[in-house]
Protein backbone atom coordinates (compact mmCIF):
# COMPACT_ATOMS: atom_id res chain seq x y z
CA UNK A 1 0.00 0.00 0.00
CA UNK A 2 3.10 2.50 -0.56
CA UNK A 3 2.73 5.24 -2.64
CA UNK A 4 -0.25 7.59 -3.82
CA UNK A 5 -3.68 6.44 -2.65
CA UNK A 6 -6.02 5.40 -6.37
CA UNK A 7 -7.56 8.97 -7.83
CA UNK A 8 -10.40 6.83 -8.29
CA UNK A 9 -10.72 6.37 -3.92
CA UNK A 10 -9.96 9.92 -3.58
CA UNK A 11 -12.87 11.33 -5.51
CA UNK A 12 -15.01 8.89 -4.61
CA UNK A 13 -14.53 9.05 -0.91
CA UNK A 14 -15.49 12.77 -1.17
CA UNK A 15 -18.31 12.53 -2.85
CA UNK A 16 -19.21 9.86 -0.59
CA UNK A 17 -18.50 12.18 2.65
CA UNK A 18 -20.68 14.69 0.89
CA UNK A 19 -23.86 12.58 0.80
CA UNK A 20 -23.82 10.93 3.45
CA UNK A 21 -22.57 14.35 5.49
CA UNK A 22 -25.76 16.29 4.02
CA UNK A 23 -28.29 13.61 4.64
CA UNK A 24 -26.48 13.29 8.62
CA UNK A 25 -27.44 16.94 8.86
CA UNK A 26 -31.06 16.78 7.75
CA UNK A 27 -31.28 14.57 10.72
CA UNK A 28 -30.73 18.07 12.55
CA UNK A 29 -31.03 20.46 10.04
CA UNK A 30 -32.73 21.84 7.32
CA UNK A 31 -33.19 24.93 5.65
CA UNK A 32 -36.48 24.85 5.41
CA UNK A 33 -38.95 22.06 6.94
CA UNK A 34 -39.07 19.73 3.48
CA UNK A 35 -43.10 19.36 3.80
CA UNK A 36 -44.33 22.73 4.70
CA UNK A 37 -46.39 23.54 1.85
CA UNK A 38 -46.63 27.65 0.89
CA UNK A 39 -49.07 27.88 -2.26
CA UNK A 40 -48.20 31.17 -2.48
CA UNK A 41 -44.06 30.55 -3.25
CA UNK A 42 -44.74 28.20 -5.70
CA UNK A 43 -42.21 27.58 -8.75
CA UNK A 44 -40.07 30.06 -6.69
CA UNK A 45 -36.97 30.75 -9.12
CA UNK A 46 -33.78 30.34 -6.71
CA UNK A 47 -32.79 33.10 -4.46
CA UNK A 48 -31.35 33.75 -1.31
CA UNK A 49 -34.26 32.50 0.78
CA UNK A 50 -35.04 29.03 -1.48
CA UNK A 51 -31.68 28.46 -2.81
CA UNK A 52 -33.00 26.13 -5.73
CA UNK A 53 -35.99 27.35 -5.57
CA UNK A 54 -39.60 25.69 -4.57
CA UNK A 55 -41.79 23.01 -6.46
CA UNK A 56 -45.72 22.68 -7.34
CA UNK A 57 -46.60 23.00 -3.78
CA UNK A 58 -44.18 25.94 -3.10
CA UNK A 59 -42.22 23.43 -1.18
CA UNK A 60 -38.65 23.89 -0.69
CA UNK A 61 -36.20 21.74 -2.83
CA UNK A 62 -32.83 22.05 -1.53
CA UNK A 63 -34.46 20.58 2.45
CA UNK A 64 -36.28 17.39 -0.03
CA UNK A 65 -33.04 16.86 -1.65
CA UNK A 66 -31.39 16.83 2.12
CA UNK A 67 -34.58 14.60 3.47
CA UNK A 68 -34.39 12.50 0.10
CA UNK A 69 -30.15 11.71 0.69
CA UNK A 70 -30.87 10.65 3.73
CA UNK A 71 -33.75 8.32 2.95
CA UNK A 72 -32.03 7.06 0.14
CA UNK A 73 -28.65 6.25 2.38
CA UNK A 74 -31.05 4.15 5.00
CA UNK A 75 -32.45 2.16 2.37
CA UNK A 76 -29.36 1.49 0.72
CA UNK A 77 -27.97 0.76 4.09
CA UNK A 78 -30.48 -1.54 5.35
CA UNK A 79 -30.75 -3.79 1.70
CA UNK A 80 -27.16 -4.06 1.46
CA UNK A 81 -26.57 -5.09 5.31
CA UNK A 82 -29.48 -7.22 5.22
CA UNK A 83 -28.70 -9.10 1.54
CA UNK A 84 -25.04 -9.36 2.32
CA UNK A 85 -25.40 -10.94 6.33
CA UNK A 86 -27.37 -13.06 4.58
CA UNK A 87 -25.60 -13.67 1.43
CA UNK A 88 -22.01 -14.10 3.19
CA UNK A 89 -23.60 -16.30 5.88
CA UNK A 90 -24.66 -18.64 2.46
CA UNK A 91 -21.31 -18.16 0.98
CA UNK A 92 -19.51 -19.31 4.43
CA UNK A 93 -21.57 -22.34 4.42
CA UNK A 94 -20.94 -23.40 1.17
CA UNK A 95 -17.69 -22.70 1.42
CA UNK A 96 -17.14 -24.45 4.78
CA UNK A 97 -19.67 -27.52 4.14
CA UNK A 98 -18.54 -28.26 0.23
CA UNK A 99 -19.87 -31.27 -1.70
CA UNK A 100 -23.89 -31.09 -2.31
CA UNK A 101 -24.45 -28.28 -0.29
CA UNK A 102 -21.83 -25.79 -1.80
CA UNK A 103 -23.24 -26.88 -5.49
CA UNK A 104 -26.85 -26.34 -4.07
CA UNK A 105 -26.14 -23.21 -2.69
CA UNK A 106 -24.49 -21.78 -5.76
CA UNK A 107 -27.07 -23.20 -8.19
CA UNK A 108 -29.55 -21.48 -6.39
CA UNK A 109 -27.77 -18.06 -5.99
CA UNK A 110 -27.56 -18.74 -9.28
CA UNK A 111 -31.30 -18.92 -10.00
CA UNK A 112 -31.32 -15.72 -8.04
CA UNK A 113 -29.63 -13.95 -10.66
CA UNK A 114 -32.51 -14.47 -13.20
CA UNK A 115 -34.44 -12.04 -10.90
CA UNK A 116 -33.61 -8.59 -11.17
CA UNK A 117 -35.01 -5.92 -7.88
CA UNK A 118 -37.78 -4.63 -10.53
CA UNK A 119 -39.23 -7.91 -11.21
CA UNK A 120 -39.38 -9.29 -7.54
CA UNK A 121 -40.69 -5.77 -6.22
CA UNK A 122 -42.96 -6.06 -8.95
CA UNK A 123 -44.09 -9.27 -7.66
CA UNK A 124 -44.11 -8.22 -4.32
CA UNK A 125 -46.08 -4.92 -5.16
CA UNK A 126 -48.62 -6.49 -6.78
CA UNK A 127 -49.40 -8.92 -3.61
CA UNK A 128 -49.17 -5.81 -0.74
CA UNK A 129 -50.03 -2.92 -2.68
CA UNK A 130 -46.15 -1.11 -3.19
CA UNK A 131 -44.26 0.74 -0.27
CA UNK A 132 -40.81 1.39 0.82
CA UNK A 133 -41.00 -2.26 2.66
CA UNK A 134 -40.91 -3.76 -0.49
CA UNK A 135 -38.25 -1.69 -2.07
CA UNK A 136 -36.14 -2.67 0.32
CA UNK A 137 -36.42 -6.45 0.20
CA UNK A 138 -36.66 -6.39 -3.05
CA UNK A 139 -33.11 -4.54 -3.27
CA UNK A 140 -31.72 -7.04 -0.32
CA UNK A 141 -33.09 -10.35 -1.99
CA UNK A 142 -31.08 -9.46 -5.27
CA UNK A 143 -27.91 -8.60 -3.06
CA UNK A 144 -27.81 -12.32 -1.25
CA UNK A 145 -26.79 -14.14 -4.15
CA UNK A 146 -24.44 -11.57 -4.97
CA UNK A 147 -22.51 -11.89 -1.59
CA UNK A 148 -23.01 -15.37 -1.63
CA UNK A 149 -20.86 -15.79 -4.60
CA UNK A 150 -18.32 -13.69 -3.34
CA UNK A 151 -17.66 -14.67 0.15
CA UNK A 152 -17.89 -18.23 -1.44
CA UNK A 153 -15.38 -17.47 -3.62
CA UNK A 154 -12.89 -15.74 -1.52
CA UNK A 155 -13.50 -17.99 1.82
CA UNK A 156 -12.60 -21.23 -1.01
CA UNK A 157 -8.93 -19.57 -1.25
CA UNK A 158 -8.36 -18.81 2.71
CA UNK A 159 -9.38 -23.03 3.44
CA UNK A 160 -6.28 -23.60 1.41
CA UNK A 161 -4.19 -21.73 3.91
CA UNK A 162 -1.92 -23.24 6.09
CA UNK A 163 -3.25 -21.19 8.97
CA UNK A 164 -6.91 -23.15 8.41
CA UNK A 165 -5.10 -26.20 8.34
CA UNK A 166 -2.91 -25.60 11.62
CA UNK A 167 -6.51 -24.61 13.10
CA UNK A 168 -8.80 -27.84 11.90
CA UNK A 169 -5.72 -29.83 13.27
CA UNK A 170 -6.22 -28.02 16.49
CA UNK A 171 -9.78 -29.59 16.32
CA UNK A 172 -11.60 -26.72 15.36
CA UNK A 173 -14.79 -27.35 14.06
CA UNK A 174 -15.93 -26.18 10.50
CA UNK A 175 -18.37 -23.62 11.83
CA UNK A 176 -16.00 -22.31 14.57
CA UNK A 177 -13.57 -21.87 11.67
CA UNK A 178 -15.45 -19.80 9.19
CA UNK A 179 -16.53 -17.46 11.96
CA UNK A 180 -13.00 -16.92 13.73
CA UNK A 181 -10.77 -17.73 10.61
CA UNK A 182 -12.26 -17.39 7.23
CA UNK A 183 -14.87 -14.70 7.77
CA UNK A 184 -12.25 -11.93 9.28
CA UNK A 185 -9.54 -13.23 6.26
CA UNK A 186 -12.94 -11.98 3.43
CA UNK A 187 -13.20 -9.08 4.52
CA UNK A 188 -11.88 -7.09 2.02
CA UNK A 189 -13.60 -8.97 -0.67
CA UNK A 190 -16.78 -8.27 1.00
CA UNK A 191 -16.81 -4.74 1.86
CA UNK A 192 -15.60 -3.76 -1.47
CA UNK A 193 -18.91 -5.19 -2.81
CA UNK A 194 -20.81 -3.72 -0.48
CA UNK A 195 -19.90 -0.31 -1.29
CA UNK A 196 -20.18 -1.01 -5.28
CA UNK A 197 -23.72 -2.78 -4.26
CA UNK A 198 -24.35 0.48 -2.02
CA UNK A 199 -24.29 1.95 -5.70
CA UNK A 200 -26.67 -0.19 -7.37
CA UNK A 201 -28.83 -0.41 -4.26
CA UNK A 202 -29.49 3.61 -4.66
CA UNK A 203 -30.02 3.43 -8.29
CA UNK A 204 -32.35 0.82 -7.54
CA UNK A 205 -34.25 2.82 -4.72
CA UNK A 206 -34.41 5.45 -7.04
CA UNK A 207 -35.65 3.72 -9.94
CA UNK A 208 -38.40 2.03 -8.34
CA UNK A 209 -39.76 5.37 -6.21
CA UNK A 210 -39.81 7.20 -9.87
CA UNK A 211 -42.34 4.06 -10.74
CA UNK A 212 -44.38 4.37 -7.54
CA UNK A 213 -43.07 1.34 -6.15
CA UNK A 214 -40.57 2.46 -3.66
CA UNK A 215 -41.68 5.69 -1.00
CA UNK A 216 -44.62 6.62 -0.84
CA UNK A 217 -45.59 10.42 -0.39
CA UNK A 218 -44.95 12.45 1.24
CA UNK A 219 -41.89 11.04 2.15
CA UNK A 220 -39.08 12.35 0.09
CA UNK A 221 -37.36 10.16 -2.74
CA UNK A 222 -35.24 11.72 -5.50
CA UNK A 223 -37.12 9.00 -7.40
CA UNK A 224 -40.14 10.19 -7.03
CA UNK A 225 -39.43 13.98 -7.21
CA UNK A 226 -38.76 12.98 -10.54
CA UNK A 227 -41.33 11.36 -11.82
CA UNK A 228 -43.29 14.55 -10.04
CA UNK A 229 -41.66 16.70 -12.17
CA UNK A 230 -41.45 15.25 -15.28
CA UNK A 231 -45.19 15.60 -15.03
CA UNK A 232 -44.48 19.70 -14.84
CA UNK A 233 -41.59 19.54 -17.49
CA UNK A 234 -43.13 22.46 -19.67
CA UNK A 235 -43.63 24.60 -16.93
CA UNK A 236 -41.10 24.08 -14.15
CA UNK A 237 -37.92 21.92 -16.21
CA UNK A 238 -35.59 22.64 -13.37
CA UNK A 239 -37.55 20.28 -11.18
CA UNK A 240 -36.48 17.66 -13.47
CA UNK A 241 -32.50 18.38 -12.90
CA UNK A 242 -31.19 18.55 -9.75
CA UNK A 243 -32.91 15.19 -7.44
CA UNK A 244 -30.89 13.74 -11.44
CA UNK A 245 -27.62 15.36 -10.59
CA UNK A 246 -28.34 14.44 -6.70
CA UNK A 247 -28.60 10.37 -8.20
CA UNK A 248 -25.51 10.79 -10.32
CA UNK A 249 -22.93 12.16 -7.86
CA UNK A 250 -24.24 9.72 -4.76
CA UNK A 251 -24.20 6.22 -7.32
CA UNK A 252 -20.33 7.85 -8.45
CA UNK A 253 -19.64 8.55 -5.34
CA UNK A 254 -20.04 4.80 -3.86
CA UNK A 255 -18.66 3.09 -7.13
CA UNK A 256 -15.44 4.89 -7.32
CA UNK A 257 -15.08 4.30 -3.90
CA UNK A 258 -15.82 0.32 -4.44
CA UNK A 259 -13.59 0.66 -7.52
CA UNK A 260 -10.51 2.24 -5.30
CA UNK A 261 -10.72 -0.15 -2.17
CA UNK A 262 -10.49 -2.99 -4.45
CA UNK A 263 -7.48 -1.32 -6.34
CA UNK A 264 -5.75 -1.00 -2.61
CA UNK A 265 -7.09 -4.39 -1.56
CA UNK A 266 -6.55 -6.61 -4.16
CA UNK A 267 -2.87 -7.52 -4.77
CA UNK A 268 -3.47 -8.97 -8.54
CA UNK A 269 -4.54 -6.05 -9.54
CA UNK A 270 -1.83 -4.02 -8.16
CA UNK A 271 0.67 -6.29 -9.75
CA UNK A 272 -0.88 -5.38 -12.81
CA UNK A 273 -0.98 -1.70 -12.44
CA UNK A 274 3.11 -1.81 -11.64
CA UNK B 1 -19.22 -31.10 -26.15
CA UNK B 2 -22.35 -32.91 -26.47
CA UNK B 3 -21.64 -33.75 -23.00
CA UNK B 4 -21.29 -29.87 -22.00
CA UNK B 5 -24.36 -28.88 -24.03
CA UNK B 6 -27.02 -31.73 -22.72
CA UNK B 7 -25.31 -30.70 -18.92
CA UNK B 8 -26.39 -26.99 -19.95
CA UNK B 9 -29.98 -27.87 -21.04
CA UNK B 10 -30.78 -29.87 -18.23
CA UNK B 11 -29.87 -27.15 -16.07
CA UNK B 12 -31.54 -24.41 -18.07
CA UNK B 13 -34.56 -26.36 -17.73
CA UNK B 14 -34.12 -26.72 -14.27
CA UNK B 15 -33.74 -23.24 -13.52
CA UNK B 16 -36.91 -22.43 -15.29
CA UNK B 17 -38.97 -25.02 -13.59
CA UNK B 18 -37.18 -23.52 -9.96
CA UNK B 19 -38.23 -19.54 -11.40
CA UNK B 20 -41.59 -20.72 -12.06
CA UNK B 21 -42.29 -22.56 -8.95
CA UNK B 22 -40.69 -18.62 -7.27
CA UNK B 23 -42.96 -16.82 -8.94
CA UNK B 24 -46.04 -19.02 -8.57
CA UNK B 25 -45.69 -18.86 -5.05
CA UNK B 26 -44.68 -15.97 -4.27
CA UNK B 27 -47.54 -14.50 -6.10
CA UNK B 28 -50.00 -17.36 -4.50
CA UNK B 29 -48.67 -19.00 -1.00
CA UNK B 30 -47.57 -15.44 0.56
CA UNK B 31 -50.38 -14.37 3.35
CA UNK B 32 -53.54 -12.87 1.78
CA UNK B 33 -56.41 -13.93 -0.37
CA UNK B 34 -56.17 -13.24 -4.36
CA UNK B 35 -59.86 -13.15 -4.38
CA UNK B 36 -59.69 -10.66 -1.73
CA UNK B 37 -56.97 -8.56 -2.99
CA UNK B 38 -58.82 -8.44 -6.50
CA UNK B 39 -62.37 -7.45 -5.54
CA UNK B 40 -61.30 -5.32 -2.41
CA UNK B 41 -62.04 -5.70 1.19
CA UNK B 42 -66.27 -4.36 0.11
CA UNK B 43 -66.59 -7.24 -1.94
CA UNK B 44 -69.43 -9.68 -0.64
CA UNK B 45 -68.57 -13.05 0.52
CA UNK B 46 -70.57 -14.14 -2.33
CA UNK B 47 -68.63 -12.98 -5.14
CA UNK B 48 -65.46 -13.82 -3.59
CA UNK B 49 -66.49 -17.82 -3.58
CA UNK B 50 -67.56 -17.20 -6.86
CA UNK B 51 -64.10 -15.98 -8.16
CA UNK B 52 -62.36 -18.44 -5.89
CA UNK B 53 -63.53 -21.12 -7.51
CA UNK B 54 -63.06 -19.40 -10.94
CA UNK B 55 -60.03 -19.12 -10.13
CA UNK B 56 -59.71 -22.73 -9.11
CA UNK B 57 -58.44 -21.81 -5.64
CA UNK B 58 -60.14 -23.72 -4.02
CA UNK B 59 -57.73 -26.86 -5.44
CA UNK B 60 -54.61 -27.83 -3.39
CA UNK B 61 -51.29 -25.80 -3.81
CA UNK B 62 -49.84 -28.10 -5.92
CA UNK B 63 -52.36 -28.73 -8.13
CA UNK B 64 -53.14 -25.05 -8.96
CA UNK B 65 -49.35 -24.54 -9.56
CA UNK B 66 -49.43 -27.88 -12.06
CA UNK B 67 -52.59 -26.13 -13.53
CA UNK B 68 -50.65 -23.18 -14.48
CA UNK B 69 -47.52 -24.35 -15.71
CA UNK B 70 -49.19 -26.96 -17.94
CA UNK B 71 -51.90 -24.28 -19.44
CA UNK B 72 -48.44 -21.62 -19.41
CA UNK B 73 -46.50 -24.06 -21.77
CA UNK B 74 -49.53 -24.44 -24.27
CA UNK B 75 -49.82 -20.63 -24.30
CA UNK B 76 -52.59 -20.37 -22.00
CA UNK B 77 -51.96 -17.62 -19.36
CA UNK B 78 -55.21 -17.34 -17.71
CA UNK B 79 -57.61 -14.50 -18.12
CA UNK B 80 -57.40 -10.81 -17.33
CA UNK B 81 -59.33 -9.65 -14.18
CA UNK B 82 -58.98 -6.14 -15.69
CA UNK B 83 -59.34 -6.09 -19.40
CA UNK B 84 -61.78 -9.54 -19.28
CA UNK B 85 -59.34 -11.06 -22.03
CA UNK B 86 -56.73 -13.98 -22.12
CA UNK B 87 -53.69 -12.54 -20.84
CA UNK B 88 -51.83 -14.32 -24.13
CA UNK B 89 -53.68 -11.59 -26.07
CA UNK B 90 -52.43 -8.76 -24.28
CA UNK B 91 -49.44 -9.76 -24.28
CA UNK B 92 -49.07 -10.58 -28.17
CA UNK B 93 -50.58 -7.17 -28.78
CA UNK B 94 -47.87 -5.74 -27.35
CA UNK B 95 -44.71 -8.23 -27.31
CA UNK B 96 -43.59 -6.53 -31.05
CA UNK B 97 -42.87 -2.96 -29.47
CA UNK B 98 -41.16 -4.13 -26.24
CA UNK B 99 -39.07 -6.74 -28.78
CA UNK B 100 -37.98 -3.72 -30.85
CA UNK B 101 -37.10 -1.34 -28.28
CA UNK B 102 -35.12 -4.21 -26.45
CA UNK B 103 -33.41 -5.36 -29.74
CA UNK B 104 -32.75 -1.94 -30.91
CA UNK B 105 -31.67 -0.67 -27.57
CA UNK B 106 -29.48 -3.53 -27.60
CA UNK B 107 -28.05 -3.32 -30.92
CA UNK B 108 -27.17 0.50 -30.43
CA UNK B 109 -25.53 -0.34 -27.46
CA UNK B 110 -23.15 -3.03 -28.66
CA UNK B 111 -22.28 -0.82 -31.69
CA UNK B 112 -21.59 2.00 -29.35
CA UNK B 113 -19.35 0.09 -27.11
CA UNK B 114 -17.61 -1.29 -29.41
CA UNK B 115 -16.93 1.38 -31.12
CA UNK B 116 -15.67 3.48 -28.12
CA UNK B 117 -14.38 0.69 -26.32
CA UNK B 118 -11.75 -0.39 -29.28
CA UNK B 119 -11.27 3.52 -29.55
CA UNK B 120 -10.13 3.91 -26.24
CA UNK B 121 -8.16 1.01 -26.42
CA UNK B 122 -6.45 2.00 -29.44
CA UNK B 123 -5.55 5.59 -28.12
CA UNK B 124 -4.61 4.32 -24.74
CA UNK B 125 -3.28 7.14 -22.28
CA UNK B 126 -4.39 9.91 -24.49
CA UNK B 127 -6.98 12.19 -24.02
CA UNK B 128 -9.71 10.25 -26.52
CA UNK B 129 -9.44 7.20 -23.88
CA UNK B 130 -9.71 9.22 -20.90
CA UNK B 131 -12.72 10.90 -22.11
CA UNK B 132 -14.43 7.25 -23.42
CA UNK B 133 -13.17 6.54 -19.10
CA UNK B 134 -14.84 9.52 -18.09
CA UNK B 135 -18.48 9.41 -19.93
CA UNK B 136 -18.59 5.62 -18.95
CA UNK B 137 -18.29 6.48 -15.43
CA UNK B 138 -20.64 8.90 -15.71
CA UNK B 139 -23.34 6.85 -17.71
CA UNK B 140 -22.92 4.23 -15.11
CA UNK B 141 -24.15 6.38 -12.46
CA UNK B 142 -26.82 8.18 -14.71
CA UNK B 143 -30.10 6.23 -13.97
CA UNK B 144 -31.77 5.83 -17.57
CA UNK B 145 -35.13 7.20 -16.57
CA UNK B 146 -33.21 10.73 -15.89
CA UNK B 147 -31.60 10.53 -18.87
CA UNK B 148 -34.62 9.95 -20.41
CA UNK B 149 -36.14 13.22 -18.54
CA UNK B 150 -33.04 15.00 -19.72
CA UNK B 151 -33.49 13.86 -24.07
CA UNK B 152 -37.43 15.14 -23.46
CA UNK B 153 -36.28 18.51 -22.16
CA UNK B 154 -34.47 19.02 -24.44
CA UNK B 155 -35.37 17.14 -27.88
CA UNK B 156 -39.13 17.66 -26.96
CA UNK B 157 -40.00 20.43 -24.49
CA UNK B 158 -36.96 22.94 -25.83
CA UNK B 159 -36.65 21.94 -29.36
CA UNK B 160 -39.57 20.01 -30.32
CA UNK B 161 -38.03 17.74 -32.91
CA UNK B 162 -39.51 14.54 -31.10
CA UNK B 163 -42.22 13.48 -29.83
CA UNK B 164 -41.93 13.25 -25.61
CA UNK B 165 -43.81 10.24 -25.25
CA UNK B 166 -47.01 7.83 -26.42
CA UNK B 167 -46.85 5.43 -29.18
CA UNK B 168 -48.34 6.26 -32.62
CA UNK B 169 -48.94 2.41 -34.06
CA UNK B 170 -47.09 0.71 -36.48
CA UNK B 171 -49.79 1.84 -39.09
CA UNK B 172 -47.57 4.67 -38.90
CA UNK B 173 -44.40 3.65 -39.72
CA UNK B 174 -42.16 7.38 -39.43
CA UNK B 175 -44.10 7.91 -36.07
CA UNK B 176 -43.14 4.69 -34.62
CA UNK B 177 -39.63 5.43 -35.62
CA UNK B 178 -39.84 8.78 -34.04
CA UNK B 179 -41.59 7.29 -31.05
CA UNK B 180 -38.12 4.34 -30.11
CA UNK B 181 -35.25 7.50 -31.10
CA UNK B 182 -35.79 8.41 -27.40
CA UNK B 183 -36.20 5.12 -25.61
CA UNK B 184 -33.40 3.48 -27.85
CA UNK B 185 -31.12 5.82 -27.18
CA UNK B 186 -32.20 6.43 -23.33
CA UNK B 187 -31.49 3.09 -23.11
CA UNK B 188 -28.51 2.09 -25.03
CA UNK B 189 -26.44 5.16 -23.75
CA UNK B 190 -26.47 4.06 -20.17
CA UNK B 191 -25.75 -0.14 -20.96
CA UNK B 192 -23.76 1.25 -23.53
CA UNK B 193 -21.23 2.79 -20.58
CA UNK B 194 -20.91 -0.46 -19.17
CA UNK B 195 -20.02 -2.47 -22.00
CA UNK B 196 -17.61 0.22 -23.55
CA UNK B 197 -15.45 0.11 -20.36
CA UNK B 198 -15.27 -3.93 -20.74
CA UNK B 199 -14.33 -3.78 -24.26
CA UNK B 200 -11.68 -1.29 -23.65
CA UNK B 201 -10.21 -3.56 -21.13
CA UNK B 202 -10.35 -6.45 -22.40
CA UNK B 203 -9.40 -5.06 -26.18
CA UNK B 204 -6.64 -3.77 -24.04
CA UNK B 205 -5.29 -7.24 -22.67
CA UNK B 206 -5.27 -8.67 -26.42
CA UNK B 207 -3.30 -5.77 -27.75
CA UNK B 208 -0.57 -6.25 -25.36
CA UNK B 209 -0.30 -10.15 -26.70
CA UNK B 210 2.80 -11.33 -29.28
CA UNK B 211 0.60 -12.14 -32.33
CA UNK B 212 -0.68 -8.86 -32.40
CA UNK B 213 2.74 -7.22 -32.40
CA UNK B 214 3.27 -10.54 -35.20
CA UNK B 215 0.44 -9.09 -37.02
CA UNK B 216 1.48 -5.16 -36.92
CA UNK B 217 5.36 -6.34 -38.19
CA UNK B 218 4.14 -8.01 -41.17
CA UNK B 219 2.56 -4.99 -42.36
CA UNK B 220 -1.25 -5.29 -41.56
CA UNK B 221 -2.77 -2.11 -40.84
CA UNK B 222 -3.41 -0.66 -37.47
CA UNK B 223 -7.50 -0.38 -38.53
CA UNK B 224 -7.17 -3.96 -39.95
CA UNK B 225 -5.63 -5.92 -36.77
CA UNK B 226 -7.42 -3.85 -34.22
CA UNK B 227 -10.82 -5.22 -35.97
CA UNK B 228 -9.33 -8.38 -37.48
CA UNK B 229 -7.13 -9.52 -34.82
CA UNK B 230 -7.93 -7.84 -31.56
CA UNK B 231 -11.47 -7.75 -31.30
CA UNK B 232 -12.78 -11.07 -32.26
CA UNK B 233 -9.83 -12.57 -29.50
CA UNK B 234 -11.59 -9.82 -26.85
CA UNK B 235 -15.34 -11.07 -27.67
CA UNK B 236 -15.57 -13.54 -24.89
CA UNK B 237 -15.75 -11.01 -22.19
CA UNK B 238 -17.60 -8.59 -23.97
CA UNK B 239 -20.37 -11.65 -24.69
CA UNK B 240 -20.49 -12.49 -21.00
CA UNK B 241 -21.16 -8.90 -19.93
CA UNK B 242 -23.52 -8.62 -22.94
CA UNK B 243 -25.43 -12.17 -21.50
CA UNK B 244 -25.53 -10.60 -18.10
CA UNK B 245 -26.90 -6.89 -19.29
CA UNK B 246 -29.21 -8.62 -20.53
CA UNK B 247 -31.39 -8.67 -17.28
CA UNK B 248 -30.92 -5.16 -16.69
CA UNK B 249 -31.93 -4.86 -20.64
CA UNK B 250 -34.72 -6.08 -19.85
CA UNK B 251 -35.75 -4.30 -16.19
CA UNK B 252 -34.33 -1.44 -18.44
CA UNK B 253 -37.16 -1.87 -21.00
CA UNK B 254 -39.81 -1.38 -18.42
CA UNK B 255 -38.88 1.23 -17.27
CA UNK B 256 -38.84 3.20 -20.01
CA UNK B 257 -41.31 2.40 -21.70
CA UNK B 258 -43.10 3.75 -18.54
CA UNK B 259 -41.15 6.82 -18.73
CA UNK B 260 -42.39 7.25 -22.07
CA UNK B 261 -45.78 5.88 -21.96
CA UNK B 262 -44.78 3.23 -25.02
CA UNK B 263 -47.71 0.25 -24.70
CA UNK B 264 -45.84 -2.60 -24.24
CA UNK B 265 -45.26 -5.28 -21.51
CA UNK B 266 -43.30 -3.04 -19.48
CA UNK B 267 -46.54 -0.57 -19.01
CA UNK B 268 -49.11 -3.35 -18.64
CA UNK B 269 -47.37 -4.81 -15.87
CA UNK B 270 -47.61 -1.42 -13.99
CA UNK B 271 -51.04 -1.17 -15.32
CA UNK B 272 -51.74 -4.60 -13.50
CA UNK B 273 -50.38 -4.01 -11.10
CA UNK B 274 -52.62 -0.63 -10.38
CA UNK B 275 -55.59 -2.88 -11.31
CA UNK B 276 -54.69 -5.42 -9.33
CA UNK B 277 -54.49 -8.07 -12.05
CA UNK B 278 -52.65 -10.85 -10.23
CA UNK B 279 -52.67 -13.41 -13.10
CA UNK B 280 -51.25 -10.92 -15.74
CA UNK B 281 -48.51 -9.73 -13.58
CA UNK B 282 -48.08 -13.51 -13.06
CA UNK B 283 -47.59 -14.41 -16.35
CA UNK B 284 -45.72 -10.99 -17.02
CA UNK B 285 -43.14 -11.83 -14.78
CA UNK B 286 -42.49 -15.20 -15.62
CA UNK B 287 -41.95 -14.23 -19.05
CA UNK B 288 -39.68 -11.63 -18.09
CA UNK B 289 -38.01 -13.93 -15.81
CA UNK B 290 -37.71 -16.53 -18.39
CA UNK B 291 -36.67 -14.39 -20.90
CA UNK B 292 -33.51 -13.58 -18.64
CA UNK B 293 -32.43 -17.49 -18.20
CA UNK B 294 -33.18 -18.24 -21.79
CA UNK B 295 -30.54 -15.50 -22.60
CA UNK B 296 -28.22 -16.97 -20.33
CA UNK B 297 -28.34 -20.47 -21.20
CA UNK B 298 -27.82 -19.31 -25.35
CA UNK B 299 -24.88 -17.27 -23.78
CA UNK B 300 -23.12 -20.20 -22.55
CA UNK B 301 -23.89 -22.05 -25.45
CA UNK B 302 -22.33 -19.27 -27.47
CA UNK B 303 -19.16 -19.34 -25.50
CA UNK B 304 -18.19 -22.86 -26.65
CA UNK B 305 -18.13 -21.91 -30.29
CA UNK B 306 -16.38 -18.32 -29.63
CA UNK B 307 -13.77 -19.34 -27.32
CA UNK B 308 -11.66 -22.76 -29.19
CA UNK B 309 -10.39 -23.62 -25.63
CA UNK B 310 -13.22 -24.54 -24.01
CA UNK B 311 -14.24 -26.40 -27.17
CA UNK B 312 -11.28 -28.15 -26.58
CA UNK B 313 -11.71 -28.95 -22.81
CA UNK B 314 -15.84 -30.66 -23.09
Amino acid sequence: MSGRLPVNLIIGAVLVALVVGVAALSLVWTPHDHAAMTIRNRFQPADATFWLGTDQLGRDIVSQLMVAARNSMTVALVAVLIGGSIGVMFGLLASALGGWVEDLIMRVADIGFAFPALLFAIMLSAVFGPSLTIAVAAIAFINIPVFARVSRASANQIWTRDFVAAARAAGHGRFAISRDHILPNIAAPVIVQGTIEFAVAILAEAALSYLGLGAQPPSPSWGRMLSEAQTLMFMAPHLAIYPGMCIVIAVLGFSLLGDGLRDITDPRLKRRRA
Amino acid sequence: MAYFLIRRTIGFVLTLLTVSVVVFAVMNILPGDPALTILGIEASEQALENLRRQLGLNDPVHIRYLNWIGAALQGDFGTSHSFRVPVSELIVERLPLTVSLAISGMVVTIILALVLGVGAAANHGKPGDWGVMFLAQIGIAVPSFWLSILLILLFAVTLGWLPPGGFPGWSDPVGAVRALIMPTAALALVQGAVLARVTRSSALEVMRLDYVRTARASGFSRQRVLWRHVLPNALVPIVTIVGLQFASLVTGTIVIENVFSLPGLGRLIFQSISNRDLPTVQALVMLFAAIVVTVNFIVDVIYVFIDPRLKART
